[in-house]
């Protein structure tokens, strides 16, 4: 609470900054993300993508792993979606819907699983290898989108606009509520969420990943294998923001996918504010719920504020970063991961196995205030 | 092909290269002093981006080059005492509380480039010293000896550095408190303090990095670094955490760079592949990663917290 006043006392400051009144600004950034039925289902269709890879990464985190690869999951997920619905655009919706969302899921877990096995078997440092990936991916939509995935009126009209055409009507997510944009991608993103609470907290690959995440070396003791269960969060964990970058080709108004040449000009920096909206939701995939619609607002907001304003909504950016460092100093969330982040040195450390350079993690999960149904299974 | 390997096409790859590797060298020697006292900083990235900005932004209102170098270590220096405050004092966890700082560096210096700037205006860059005598040796002068005064003390600063870490008694220190800091503290240094110094010289450095990239560009955009930042923290693990390591790896960088850019330029590669040739750097960092991971030894206490 107090990382959210602070960082609120922050905006004010950033908006005298560029010359804009605080008191306006902030006026304008509620009302343009609650004030009423449009700008609220602009909210949720923003906060879709966040907790989408919010939620992945409270999955990763609870087996000790950082996934800062959001970017790069979106977009492989995104492409891969796009292609598939380029390939087989005349399925039915009830067929094409669901297979584009698969293949959004497939594309984002394999970008997640290669700096997942990277870890695993090669030692790499995920938050090195996941940041490296997002500029790997990058690259790739540019290629495509400038290439192969081109939409071919755009190279007859020589205006080459990096692109794809209009996809198929079949794969469009059906409006939730008649004349707003809220559309289905919310409702699978709060389901998704559901799920990854009921996949750690309900099933043994959960189990697994907790276990692996408080102690691998109690883990592997227990037979637990640790290096697939490593990949198997990382690729969870990109296979969530990998849904997110589908959900926002096919819940777009445009129904295309297209570049600026940046990652932000696609996901709108979904996969960076996802962590965001993860940390102020305690790590937890069901309060990443509320703490995702919270910064969806957020973002929403910041459009109104350009809009009314003038000013730039590079703004949340700016905020966001600003909430992570204070989320991250606050004492609950630290408690929570220093103690995933002994787990995680003790992962390191084990080729050598020298049991007394392990430090211990302490079980902080259940003291955790936030924990809403932290039971263990 | 051919058309590469002419001498002066190859002089100019090399120059650039020592060009290119500027930025990197300054950020990754700053960031294995702060690792060397355990301290693992990610916002580089952003750091830079908002030194980058400041010096842009000095440059372009008063014209004078010297000021807005100031005005980027002067930055650099602030964001170093804020990631001090929060990973040293509040105890925060090193690696997510930089993404927030790298996140802050990347939005605020969009929004202060877009709200005061606007449209990309060029400002005058660095200018070359050409060292006497010495620049003046065919191929060799013009690859080592006319560059800007950035790229020199960024190269002089490898043998400083490496004397400082391994010479002084503050270099004991900073090795001592990244290796064991309970036994560090035992002995009377005090962690927090000496952290408190790495951490500064490491954002100081990140910061003429952003400064030097600007300078060297003229020119600033919208995440004008494009990772840079983020590979010159692997460039760290690269260089096994040794100031010749290091310079070995931003050389190489830049070489890659170069390279790439030469070749777009004399269309060996295809306009519709330099995307894909875009990735190197990338590729580069993961293959890198892979091949040094476990082979050397990092800091014991990197990312460790201490609390006494």
């Amino acid at each position: 609470m107090l990382a959210a006043i602070v960082a609120f006392a922050c905006g004010a400051i950033m908006l005298v900054a560029v010359g804009a009144s605080p008191i306006d600004g902030f006026r304008e950034l509620v009302s343009g993300a609650f004030g009423g039925g449009d700008q609220l289902a602009q909210t949720a269709n923003r906060a879709t993508p966040l907790l989408l890879v919010g939620a992945g990464i409270a999955v990763a985190f609870r087996a000790s792993v950082v996934n800062i690869g959001g970017e790069g999951q979106i977009i492989a997920g995104a492409l891969l979606a796009a292609a598939t619905a380029q390939a087989v655009p005349d399925l039915p919706s009830i067929l094409l819907i669901p297979v584009v969302l698969v293949a959004g899921i497939v594309g984002g877990g394999i970008w997640g699983a290669i700096p997942g096995a990277l870890k695993a078997y090669a030692s790499v440092n995920e938050i090195l290898s996941t940041i490296m990936m997002n500029l790997v991916a990058i690259q790739v939509m540019n290629y495509l989108l400038r290439g192969p995935m081109i939409d071919p009126f755009e190279v007859e009209n020589g205006t080459r606009i990096p692109q794809t055409e209009r996809l198929s009507e079949n794969a469009h997510l059906p409006i939730l509520v008649d004349g707003t944009r809220l559309h289905l991608g919310v409702l699978i993103a709060v389901i998704a969420a559901i799920a990854a609470y009921v996949i750690l907290w309900r099933t043994p690959l959960g189990f697994r990943l907790r276990a692996v995440g408080h102690s691998p070396e109690a883990a592997r003791a227990a037979g637990i294998p640790v290096k697939r269960s490593v990949v198997s969060a990382l690729a969870i964990s990109g296979a969530l923001a990998g849904l997110a970058g589908a959900i926002l080709v096919f819940g777009s108004e445009a129904h295309r996918m297209g570049t600026d040449g940046s990652s932000a000009g696609f996901t709108g920096s979904a996969g960076f504010n996802g962590i965001v909206a993860a940390l102020f939701g305690a790590l937890h995939p069901l309060w990443t719920i509320p703490s995702s619609f919270l910064f969806g607002g957020l973002l929403t907001g910041a459009t109104q504020l350009q809009r009314a304003l003038q000013v730039p909504s590079a703004l949340a950016i700016a905020l966001n970063g600003i909430v992570v460092v204070f989320v991250v100093s606050s004492e609950r969330v630290r408690d929570r991961i220093n103690s995933v982040m002994n787990a995680r040195r003790e992962f390191d450390e084990t080729p050598s196995a020298t049991p007394d350079s392990a430090h211990p993690a302490d079980d902080t999960d259940g003291a955790a205030p936030l924990e809403a149904g932290g039971a263990s299974p | 092909m051919s058309e590469f390997f002419t001498a002066s096409v190859l002089v100019a790859t090399i120059a650039s290269a020592i060009r290119l590797a500027t930025p990197y060298l300054f950020a990754a020697l700053g960031e294995a002093i702060g690792q060397r006292s355990g301290v693992l900083n990610l916002g580089v990235d952003g750091v830079m981006l908002l030194s980058a900005f400041g010096s842009y932004y000095t440059v372009l209102k008063t014209d004078n080059l010297w000021f807005g170098v100031a005005v980027g270590m002067g930055i650099g220096v602030v964001m170093g005492v804020i990631y001090a405050v929060v990973t040293v004092s509040f105890h925060a966890q090193q690696g997510i509380s930089g993404i927030g700082i790298f996140l802050f560096g990347l939005g605020f210096s969009d929004l202060l480039f877009q709200e005061q700037v606007g449209t990309p205006k060029p400002i005058s860059k660095l200018p070359k010293i050409e060292i006497p005598l010495l620049s003046d040796i065919p191929h060799i002068g013009e690859m080592l000896f006319r560059h800007t005064l950035m790229t020199y003390i960024a190269f002089l600063l490898v043998p400083v550095v490496t004397y400082m870490l391994m010479r002084t008694t503050f270099g004991l220190n900073i090795r001592a408190v990244g290796e064991n800091p309970e036994a560090a503290d035992s002995l009377g240094v005090s962690v927090a303090r000496t952290r408190y110094a790495t951490i500064i010289i490491g954002n100081l450095f990140a910061g003429i990095a952003g400064t030097s990239l600007v300078l060297g560009l003229g020119i600033f955009q919208n995440n004008l670094t494009n990772g840079q930042g983020f590979i010159a923290v692997a460039l760290v693990y690269f260089g096994a955490w040794r100031p010749v390591g290091i310079m070995g790896g931003a050389l190489l960088y830049g070489l890659v760079s170069a390279t790439v850019l030469q070749w777009k330029v004399l269309d060996i590669i295809p306009t519709s592949a330099s995307d894909l040739a875009a990735m190197a750097p990338a590729l580069l960092t993961i293959i890198v990663l892979v091949v040094v991971a476990n082979r050397v030894h990092a800091p014991a206490a990197l990312t460790r917290d201490f609390d006494r």
